[in-house]
């Protein structure tokens, strides 16, 4: 199947990239040409094959043993490009509304 | 108490028996790489993307002397989280990110007295498989400057080929040890999925990630797996029983049986590669080991599955690069466009492509024909992988279809560069173990690997596989002498 150019554009918004006009043609191709090799796929008889799962069993029981041991907020955000007082500080969300 | 100017070719084991007889100190044999020929060597191939003198004695001062890697120096990928040295992934969009914990690996390493010298370069995020996708810019192949190590692992595979390091560990997510081991004529280790914490590894693809690990010898990869491997609580896909026990590396392979595939190199590899198979089987051959024939779907299934789902897990766990909790970020008045200008100036150009794949392969209408369906490819992979193994111990096949290929000879063609991968993604797939084993050099002096793969917990019966062929296959190989005497090729 081939990607078309705003198949591309429309993939980008939702991962959150900018890819240049001039880009977008050469992207295009390069990603149809790997979807043709996943095409290959159809070749095969799935019949009876459940999608793999790769976590053991008793993943969910293991949770709780790691309870004791944790980061401080402070610690946590100290490779942050900008945090204060343990707290991670982002750009407004919303526009700051007058009373 | 000091090294003396051959100490940079021990193995880890010797070294560590060294320091443990107090013949050497942590510092001497943490240093035994710097002091040898690997500076001047390290600024043609580039294999370390972090290192520092000062941080270096720091951690081999404080080494514990008696453990089972006592003063060993070993270069880290720069996706292991270290509290002393960056870690980057390679990526702009980590520069000077400082992890505030070691990864669970990197603790057992200090644990048992390792000494943890640097990160070694890699292709951004590893994703690649030539080491030329670096924000710092590639490594080159020990054994020719002008070809491409391997990759993504390319940084530690080149470490230990050159001598900076006798052991070093990467992550292998769809042959990222393997293939730049074959390439750079080192041993290289994928253990069974869940067999080394991945805590502290930073996530590419989490159902094909595994930590592995490079070495010049068997002895070394299985004295580094027996201090790694085992459940870690901090891993919840960690496998809860003890490891496999893997202190009979060097028993021998009497009475075993090898599958032998032919049909998968019967055309599309490089005949050299084919010698190389065949002087390995007969190698485990006269060490009474039987070659037992086998037919293998061929591996371009693999390859199309591993793509759809290596990068649909790629871009869920690469979401969490925004520019808020991690590195630095980009400018912006507004969170939305503070996002996207995070990751557009942060993720190199192969990052960025698979991010857009795998987001269109988990996009609606699409999940169940592109990731749905490369999981069912992935079961029917695994039992092809069962059923050969109802009939033998392990199997042999090509790291590699080709050589090391030169730089640049594929970055515009991503395809031909993922087909690079064809025998080494199954054992990600199915989650199996693989060890690459070197087998002597081409004619025009390149290393050739080969590939050893077992059932899961089958890495005992691969560490003796590969002592065998490290001691009874081609005497040239580096991998025997664990030397890099051989004639230094142009500089640059």
């Amino acid at each position: 199947m081939a990607i078309d150019a705003a198949e591309v554009r429309r993939i980008a918004q939702l991962a959150k990239l900018e890819l240049p006009e001039d880009a977008v043609p050469r992207v295009a191709e390069q990603l149809s040409g790997i979807l043709a090799l996943a095409a290959t796929l159809d070749e095969l008889d799935l019949a009876g094959c459940e999608p793999a799962q790769m976590a053991p069993d008793d993943a969910e029981q293991r949770a709780d043993v790691v309870g004791g041991r944790t980061l401080d907020a402070a610690t946590a955000t100290s490779g942050a490009a900008e945090s204060e007082d343990g707290f991670f500080l982002v750009p407004p969300v919303v526009e700051n509304l007058e009373p | 108490m000091s090294a003396s100017s051959t100490t940079w070719r021990l193995s880890a084991r010797e070294l560590a028996a060294r320091v443990r007889a107090r013949e050497l100190t942590p510092v001497a044999a943490a240093e035994s790489g710097w002091d040898g020929p690997a500076l001047a060597w390290e600024r043609d191939v580039h294999a370390v993307a972090h290192t520092d003198l000062e941080m270096r004695h720091a951690a081999a001062e404080a080494a514990p002397l008696d453990g089972p890697l006592a003063g060993v120096p070993v270069l880290l990928k720069d996706n292991l989280c270290t509290t002393d040295f960056a870690t980057t992934c390679c990526s702009r969009i980590l520069a000077g990110w400082q992890s505030p914990y070691d990864a669970t690996v990197v603790t057992r390493l200090r644990r048992a007295g390792a000494v943890i010298v640097g990160k070694g370069n890699m292709d951004e995020f590893a994703m690649g498989s030539s080491t030329e996708y670096s924000c710092y810019g590639p490594t080159r192949n020990p054994f020719d400057l002008e070809r491409v190590p391997g990759g993504s692992s390319g940084g530690p595979a080149a470490a230990v080929a050159y001598g900076l390091v006798p052991l070093a560990l990467g992550s292998d997510t769809g042959g990222s040890v393997r293939q730049p081991a074959a390439f750079c004529g080192v041993f290289g280790l994928k253990p069974t999925y869940g067999r080394l914490s991945r805590y502290g590894l930073v996530a590419f693809g989490s159902s094909l990630d595994q930590v592995g690990l490079f070495a010049r010898h068997a002895g070394d990869i299985a004295l580094a797996f027996a201090t790694l491997a085992g459940p870690d609580p901090f891993d919840a896909t960690t496998r809860p029983a003890a490891a496999p026990d893997v202190a009979a590396w060097d028993a021998g392979v009497k009475g075993m049986r090898f599958g032998w595939p032919a049909n998968l190199w019967a055309d599309g590899v490089d005949a050299e590669i084919v010698t190389g198979l065949e002087r390995a089987a007969a190698a485990l051959e006269r060490a009474g080991a039987v070659r037992v024939p086998l037919t293998f779907r061929p591996g371009k299934y693999g390859v199309a599955a591993y793509y759809l789902v290596a990068t649909a897990e790629a871009s869920s766990n690469l979401a969490r690069f925004d520019g808020i909790r991690y590195g630095p970020r980009g400018a912006s008045p507004d969170v939305a466009a503070m996002y996207t200008r995070t990751r557009t100036e942060g993720f190199g150009p192969e990052v960025q492509r698979r991010i857009l794949l795998g987001t269109y392969a988990l996009s609606a209408g699409y999940y169940d024909a592109y990731y749905l369906k490369a999981q069912r490819v992935r079961t029917l992979i695994r039992r092809e992988f069962a059923a050969s193994f109802a009939q033998c111990d392990f199997l042999l096949l090509p790291a590699t279809p080709s050589l090391p290929f030169r730089l640049g000879e594929k970055t515009s063609d991503p395809v031909a560069m993922y087909l690079s991968d064809l025998f080494t993604i199954g054992a990600n797939l199915a989650g199996i173990p693989g060890l690459s084993v070197p087998m002597g050099r081409s004619s025009s002096g390149l290393p050739i690997g080969v590939q050893l793969l077992g059932p899961e917990d089958g890495e005992p019966a691969l560490l003796r596989a590969g002592r065998v062929l490290e001691t009874d296959g081609d005497p040239a190989r580096l991998a025997r002498e664990h030397t890099t005497e051989f004639a230094w090729p142009g500089r640059r």
